[in-house]
């Protein structure tokens, strides 16, 4: 393995280069991450496997780096050796904060576009971020080695978005590993050295935060300014919590405890915080001793978009459930929780999560890591509802709606950035429109391809709008978001009723449009998936006291085996037993036994409704509006 | 009590909606033909005698013998005579004892009848199911309404009791066809009269041509109508209900049906047939034979017990057992002997939903009202989540 001259808390800023690479999902950010690795020699060939910076089953599965991290990279260009500060960022709309406090760590970003697709609409909002954040950015297709690729449109296509010439675009096989010297060069001589002070007072950013069960808390910074020095007590800034650290190193690839980190580096330090929300992403970390008076600008605490409850399916998981959640949020600061009792769904905890990949990625570590088999109601956003009498509240679950006359209800906007092929342009923009997006500019990255601009409820993209622009498009076109704030919208709240009673778990808050195929089509699946009792079951869907939609499931009239057969009496027993298991699975409504698959498939949202009884009886709900 | 069951896996065709262990092939091997079947059979009641004799199990003599299947009748009624011989022969028959076989309309005919009634049979079972033409086509059956007449009045006139069975929820059967069946059915005099809905297995013909659309699915509801017009039919001509799927004259039931359902003892001889001894060593036994011709006569030419399996009723299955099988007929159930862990009040709580009787409630019994017939897997289940 090759030794580093620059040492840690002893590298001058003029050999530091620190940069992140901006990508999209499956453009092959963790295959130029290793080769990276590989070529600095940090990691000896042996050791080398795939993927190696992502930790993570779920991150290795997915394709996905949830988490970022921070690696010291030695390269020696024209004689010298330059210290490498490698930043990965998460890739994903929904931790926009994380990578807008990864990009502030960096003075360079390396746009990686894989050359057989060009460029998606997630990495161009965090290249816009990265522009805005002055980093200096380093075009470079990869992939060029598949027969696919076409290096030279998407070279155009790059070359037209940050105004450089196409020659400059540099082609890399992560795969192969030609062009990485070149990119690792082109770092050195790009990127500018770090600029902070570093005789002043210590401040480093925050820019990740990770629970590790052996070490505790470990926080990735940056130093911008002074030096930390691991006896030394340290001071967030913005929590204003002062901790002992445990250990201050860097990550060449592996952990590397130092007596200090200077100005200019990236490294980590080891506190005695319990939990991520003890030491936050976005946080200036400081010197107890002497401390600096201006935390680094920048720092706000993550604001949940998308709220859902969890409910275990068997209601004697709840304490794991409560257990798991607590383990998760170690890592994950902006994941909140509080407990919630459903009369349908027993108990749970009402979330709160960034986005829906987020809800996505903790429901799936809940189920895989946790073994809880958990329903999940449909995901809404948090309305502001200002009741007749002037009173506001804050509504994250359809519950807490108020009842009686209501004044106003704003909602949580966004802007949303698709790029797609020209030839979808349509079935875009009609996707869009059902889903209340107002449409603002549009404009052609090639002849080929277009970035349009929407305003659109946060609410309905949480619903099925990715899944639905996906099948709409072929999967061609991708989608990137922002908050883009509030608005006041025609919005009520739709309740099921199940034999006259109210079944929390099915309410949802919907735009008075929708409200009539929401209480239609759940109505219907309800209908079908409930099985048949000794009575009559109706099943409503009303806004307020007022029904718009109706199903009835008949009375059970038969439930009996003709004969046994040839005296097959341990055959009939064995049925019966069969019987009286699945109806130890029911969930008691009032009177009615609901299958818990009936709930699950009630909340999963698949259905288009496009058959000709679900029209008509959403026109016929439609016209009851008097 | 004591009762022997033969089943003759034999048939000339497999109906559509027959799931039954029958085969239409004349010879399965090792012995298994229909020629020879006979023999085996009367081999294996030796066999079962010595193993119940070596478990300290004491039968006999038999109080009713019945010859289901399949079609006992496509053997010789030769062989049907040495089969009711041999059960005399091993167990001895009682006197009065009810002998039944069952009977295919196309099978059997004046003289075929005269044989089975010198040989000692008491009764004959026609598989008559539908009095519907078309009905019976899409049930893959080969006789006519005439038939089934001609084998009757054979029967009246060579002294024998005979039963119908009927079928109902046919595909394509309306409710007005139903009615001619039943009507007809009770037109034709018989004394005791059977009626079951069609029970669609997927691994049928019927099964494959449901599943990919070409016939329609049977449906819940229409069934339940057709049973409740079967019912009125039936009780209005004089033929009372004893058994959820049975109806008689008083003093003409199936006492081997009844059997089943009151819990005796029985030992079945042929391929897949099932028996019950309730004490086995102080606990319950069912098993039942290898359904496959070949195998199970190779096992009885070694000399061998030819079952499949068995099982050791639990108490609580036994106790599952009791509720089951009790409701299922007119006698009922003694509410009194029932688990205590179910709760007394259940029973006024099903008479008051329509399921129970209430005269035979206040005597202690738990007898089903029609609806409690219809509905009569859900109340067992209700009562069996007590148990555990």
């Amino acid at each position: 393995m090759a030794t580093q001259h620059n040492q840690p808390g002893f590298t001058d800023q003029s050999l530091i280069r620190n940069f992140c690479i901006i990508a999209h999902i499956d453009h092959g950010k963790s295959t130029v991450a290793d080769r990276i690795l590989q070529l600095s020699g940090i990691v000896p060939e042996r050791e080398m496997r795939d993927r190696f910076l992502d930790r993570m089953d779920i991150e290795q599965e997915r394709g996905i780096t949830i988490k970022s991290q921070a690696v010291r990279v030695p390269w020696t260009f024209d004689g010298t050796e330059y210290t490498l500060g490698m930043i990965d960022t998460p890739g994903h709309v929904d931790f926009t904060y994380e990578v807008s406090r990864a990009l502030a760590a960096c003075e360079g970003a390396v746009l990686l576009v894989d050359a057989t697709q060009g460029i998606e609409a997630q990495t161009l909002s965090n290249l816009y971020m990265a522009i805005d954040h002055d980093l200096t950015i380093i075009p470079v297709l990869n992939k060029i080695d598949l027969p696919s690729a076409e290096p030279d449109k998407h070279a155009e296509e790059i070359a037209g978005l940050i105004g450089c010439d196409p020659s400059d675009v540099l082609r890399v096989s992560g795969k192969t590993g030609e062009g990485v010297a070149e990119l690792l060069d082109r770092i050195v001589t790009d990127i500018p050295a770090p600029s902070g002070d570093p005789k002043a007072p210590a401040r480093a950013l925050i820019f990740d935060s990770v629970y590790d069960s052996y070490r505790g808390i470990v926080t990735y910074i940056r130093m911008v300014d002074g030096e930390l020095r691991s006896r030394e007590k340290l001071h967030m800034m913005g929590i204003g919590m002062t901790h002992d650290p445990i250990e201050i190193g860097v990550i060449s690839p592996e952990m590397m405890p130092t007596k200090a980190l200077g100005a200019g580096e990236v490294g980590y330090v080891i506190t005695g915080a319990k939990d991520v929300s003890q030491s936050k992403v976005g946080d200036t970390i400081t010197s107890a001793k002497d401390p600096a008076t201006e935390p680094l600008p920048g720092y706000r605490d993550p604001q949940p978009m998308v709220y859902a409850g969890l409910f275990p399916i068997d209601n004697a998981q709840f304490p794991e459930l409560r257990e798991a959640l607590d383990k998760l949020k170690l890592n994950d600061a902006a994941l909140i929780y509080e407990p919630e009792t459903s009369v349908a769904l027993g108990f749970g905890f009402r979330c709160g999560f960034l986005g829906l990949l987020h809800m996505e990625i903790v429901s799936e570590r809940l189920s895989r890591e946790f073994g809880l088999d958990l329903i999940s109601t449909a995901p809404n956003v948090p309305y502001e509802v200002t009741s007749e009498d002037g009173t506001v509240h804050r509504v994250t679950n359809p519950s807490e709606f108020p009842e009686g006359k209501i004044k106003r209800i704003v909602e949580p906007m966004v802007a949303a950035d698709i790029i797609t092929p020209k030839e979808f342009i349509g079935a875009v923009m009609e996707l869009c429109q059902d889903h209340r997006g107002i449409m603002g500019t549009m404009e052609y990255l090639s002849p080929e391809r277009v970035e349009m601009h929407y305003r659109i409820p946060l609410a309905e993209i949480v619903f099925d709008f990715f899944d639905q622009l996906k099948s709409r498009t072929k999967g061609y076109a991708s989608l990137d978001y922002h908050e883009d704030g509030e608005q006041a919208a025609d919005l009520v709240k739709v309740d099921i009723l199940i034999q006259g009673e109210k079944v929390d778990a099915f309410s949802a808050i919907v735009h008075r449009d929708k409200a009539y195929s929401y209480g239609v089509m759940m109505t219907k699946k309800l209908r079908e998936l409930i099985p048949r009792q000794q009575f009559e079951i109706p099943i409503q869907a009303a806004i307020g006291s007022r029904i718009i939609a109706r199903e009835n499931i008949r009375a059970l009239r038969k439930d009996v085996l003709a004969k046994c057969y040839g005296g097959d009496i341990t055959r009939k027993r064995k049925l019966l037993e069969k019987q009286k298991a699945g109806k130890k699975r029911m969930k008691m409504l009032g009177h009615v036994e609901v299958p818990q698959e009936a709930f699950v498939a009630a909340l999963a949202t698949n259905d288009a409704g496009t058959d000709k009884d679900t029209k008509d009886k959403i026109r016929a709900a439609q016209k009851t509006e008097g | 009590m004591y009762e022997v069951y033969i089943h003759v896996p034999f048939c000339l065709r497999r109906c559509g909606y027959c799931d039954f262990n029958t085969y239409t092939a004349v010879d399965l091997g090792n012995g298994a033909s229909r020629d020879n079947y006979a023999n085996l059979a009367i081999d294996e009641m030796r066999i079962v005698k010595q193993w119940q004799l070596d478990h300290g199990v004491d039968e006999g003599p038999a109080s009713t013998v019945f010859l289901g299947g399949g079609t006992p009748t496509i053997l010789k009624p030769q062989d049907l005579a040495r089969l009711v011989q041999a059960i005399d022969d091993t167990w001895g028959i009682a006197a009065g004892a009810e002998i039944t076989t069952e009977a295919n309309p196309d099978t059997v005919d004046a003289d075929y009848i005269q044989a089975l009634a010198d040989a000692g049979f008491t009764r004959i079972s026609f598989g008559m199911q539908s009095a519907v033409p078309r009905v019976l086509k899409t049930l893959d059956r080969t006789h006519t309404p005439a038939n089934v007449a001609a084998g009757i009045a054979a029967a009246n006139a060579a002294g024998l009791r005979s039963s119908v069975d009927l079928i109902y929820g046919t595909p394509g059967e309306t409710l007005d066809d139903w009615r001619t069946s039943v009507q007809a059915a009770i037109d034709l005099g018989v004394d005791h009269i059977s009626a079951y809905a069609l029970t669609v297995e997927a691994t049928t013909k019927m099964g494959r041509q449901i599943a990919a659309g070409t016939l329609p699915k049977p449906d819940d509801d229409d069934e339940a109508a057709k049973y409740e017009i079967a019912d009125e039919l039936l009780t209005a001509a004089g033929l009372e209900w004893y058994e959820v799927s049975n109806w008689a004259r008083p003093g003409q039931e199936s006492r081997h049906n009844l059997g089943y359902w009151r819990n005796v003892d029985w030992a079945g001889i042929g391929p897949g047939a099932h028996s019950h001894y309730g004490n086995v060593n102080g606990q319950g036994l069912r098993a039942w034979d290898i359904p496959h011709p070949k195998l199970w006569a190779g096992k009885i030419l070694d000399n061998q017990v030819p079952w499949a399996g068995s099982e050791t009723v639990t108490p609580v299955e036994q106790a599952e057992e009791q509720l089951m099988l009790g409701l299922r007929i007119r006698e009922g159930l003694d509410i009194n002997t029932v688990d205590p862990r179910i709760p007394s009040t259940i029973w006024q709580q099903f008479v008051d939903e329509g399921l129970l009787d209430a005269a035979a409630l206040e005597q202690g019994r738990a007898v089903p009202t029609r609806k409690g017939r219809l509905l009569n897997d859900a109340m067992i289940t209700e009562l069996m989540e007590y148990l555990g």
